[in-house]
């Protein structure tokens, strides 16, 4: 199986790794059990994603999505985040093994669990914004 | 510290020892005749190739004829396994019995002769990765045509005890065939004196080259021929002759299985140092029976970490191994094995298996012992999982 150098680059440089304190939202996806967790956190002032950290449990596919996904919407507004499809994460890693497209996915759910989170802390039902957010089948 | 190329993953593969590529290296451009040709060079290939299965034969105690070269241990293992069933499915004996964690060879095989109509018994294995051969007893039937159980485990190289198991077949007259890629020339075999029927051997595990293998069967037993064609491998496999794979087999049988008890003696401590170095890290465990398994395997799961990620970053510190994680399965589940010794999958994910020869040295050994926990912290340190452990928290 081939990783392209984006994703080796990503893995072992990973952007972004640890937490936010004071994260105004944080998002978790995933399970141990089918090998992926993701958790997310989003710093997050007058609608723009000023800060954004992770933590990975999970294959250098899972590592190399998160770093990814938290590069493609820092300094991005809500509504650009909310744009973020897995694809976006997948071109900008130059491509993955079809085996870990599903790493993809999940990167694109954390940002949107985190976002969710985001909103149920303001007061506002995340739903009509943000969708559901699709756990990974076990 | 100066990073080394540490190749700890032969129950993967191993190298073409120099010996085996010595004995090979004429029969590319000298001695290339048909070893079905009447000429010099023909009968001079023939000589090789019987000259190599007499070394095969001997390594493990069978006579020279009772064994049959094929192109891995896969198809070894499909051709005792289907032409056994096969052949007594016309006497109406259509039962097999295997283990939960055999190799996908034997595993998929089986499961293809289920969908034929076959039945199969599948035995569990304990929590240290060891058979009952009481359990084997129990399950024979009157329409039992096949035993077929593992040598010595690829993942957690737990070695299995065949010698009860060859006995109970015997007993209740039922064939018995092995698969004991990963155990020839790590531990002694005799197949006549040990009551094996069959034995299913590969050449890349012990220092050939890939893409031969052998399937021993014992005379008298008769299953049908796998290719057919032209006359060789005594009609049951046709198919020119891979004449320089053969004999390349046949010095690494002979060399692997001439000195196992010193390479144990080698391999065994360096083997129980890691062990007990990497047991040192909080929540690990060693995978499989410490003390019945192969002696240069090791696996221990290792919590909050999963398993292609530590791979990956072992292999940055050069340093090659392999894991039972989903992800270097290609699949969604971790390794059935662990999962048969009844880890839970989150567990079974943070896998590492060393497979290791002589030529790891002791310093080798300290260097994946200074390697491994930096990798382990780092990948930690990034886990949600490790972070909930840490906050006492479940995660599922």
């Amino acid at each position: 199986m081939m990783y392209s150098e984006k994703v080796m680059d990503h893995f072992s440089n990973p952007r972004n790794v640890g937490e936010i304190e004071d994260a105004d939202g944080i998002g978790e996806i995933g399970n141990a059990k089918c090998g992926d967790i993701m958790k997310m956190y989003l710093k997050i002032n007058n609608g723009i994603i000023t800060d954004a950290k992770f933590k990975t449990f999970g294959c250098g596919a899972a590592v190399a999505t998160s770093s990814m996904a938290t590069e493609l919407i820092k300094g991005k507004s809500i509504d650009d985040a909310l744009k973020l499809t897995n694809d976006a994460v997948v071109e900008a890693l130059d491509g993955l093994p079809a085996v870990k497209i599903h790493c993809s996915v999940l990167a694109e759910q954390a940002v949107r669990s985190a976002l969710s989170d985001y909103y149920t802390r303001q007061g506002i039902d995340p739903l009509p914004i943000v969708g559901e957010i699709h756990e990974p089948e076990e | 510290m100066e990073k080394r190329f540490i190749y700890a993953d032969n129950a993967a593969t191993t190298a073409v020892s120099e010996e085996v590529l010595n004995a090979m290296m004429p029969h590319f451009r000298n001695s290339y005749g048909n070893a079905s040709s009447i000429y010099e060079l023909g009968r001079n290939a023939q000589r090789d190739i019987e000259n190599a299965r007499a070394k095969v034969a001997a390594a493990i105690g069978a006579d020279t004829n009772e064994i049959f070269f094929t192109s891995c241990g896969s198809e070894s293992d499909n051709w005792a396994i289907k032409g056994t069933a096969e052949r007594l499915a016309k006497k109406g004996k259509k039962h097999i019995i295997t283990s939960v964690f055999e190799h996908h060879a034997v595993l998929h095989t089986v499961e293809y002769l289920e969908k034929q109509g076959f039945d199969v018994t599948y035995i569990p294995v304990d929590e240290k990765g060891l058979i009952n051969p009481e359990d084997i007893r129990n399950a024979i039937r009157e329409d039992t045509a096949l035993v077929t159980i593992m040598y010595a485990n690829n993942e957690i190289g737990t070695i299995q005890p065949i010698d009860e198991i060859a006995e109970i077949c015997k007993e209740k007259k039922v064939l018995f065939h092995t698969d004991a890629v990963q155990a020839v020339g790590h531990v002694e075999i005799d197949v006549h004196k040990q009551g094996i029927d069959m034995l299913s051997l590969s050449g890349h595990k012990l220092h050939a080259q890939k893409g031969i293998g052998a399937l021993y069967i014992r005379k008298g037993i008769v299953i049908p021929n796998l290719i057919h064609g032209g006359g060789q491998e005594r009609n049951k496999r046709a198919g020119t002759e891979n004449v320089p794979a053969i004999v390349g087999l046949g010095v690494a049988v002979e060399s692997a299985c001439k000195n196992i008890a010193e390479k144990a003696e080698i391999i065994t401590p360096r083997r129980n140092r890691l062990i007990d170095g990497i047991l040192k890290l909080p929540y690990t465990r060693l995978n499989g029976d410490r003390e019945k398994r192969l002696p240069g395997n090791l696996n221990i799961s290792i919590e909050g970490i999963e398993g292609e990620s530590l791979l990956l970053m072992l292999d940055m510190y050069g340093i090659c191994a392999s894991s039972g994680s989903a992800c270097t399965s290609g699949s969604l589940d971790p390794s059935h094995v662990l999962l048969a010794i009844g880890l839970k999958h989150e567990i079974a994910h943070g896998s590492l298996r060393l497979s290791i020869e002589e030529d790891v040295t002791d310093e080798d050994v300290d260097y994946i012992l200074e390697v491994v926990p930096k990798v382990v912290e780092r990948l930690r340190s990034m886990s949600p999982v490790w972070e909930k452990m840490m906050k006492g928290e479940k995660y599922e």
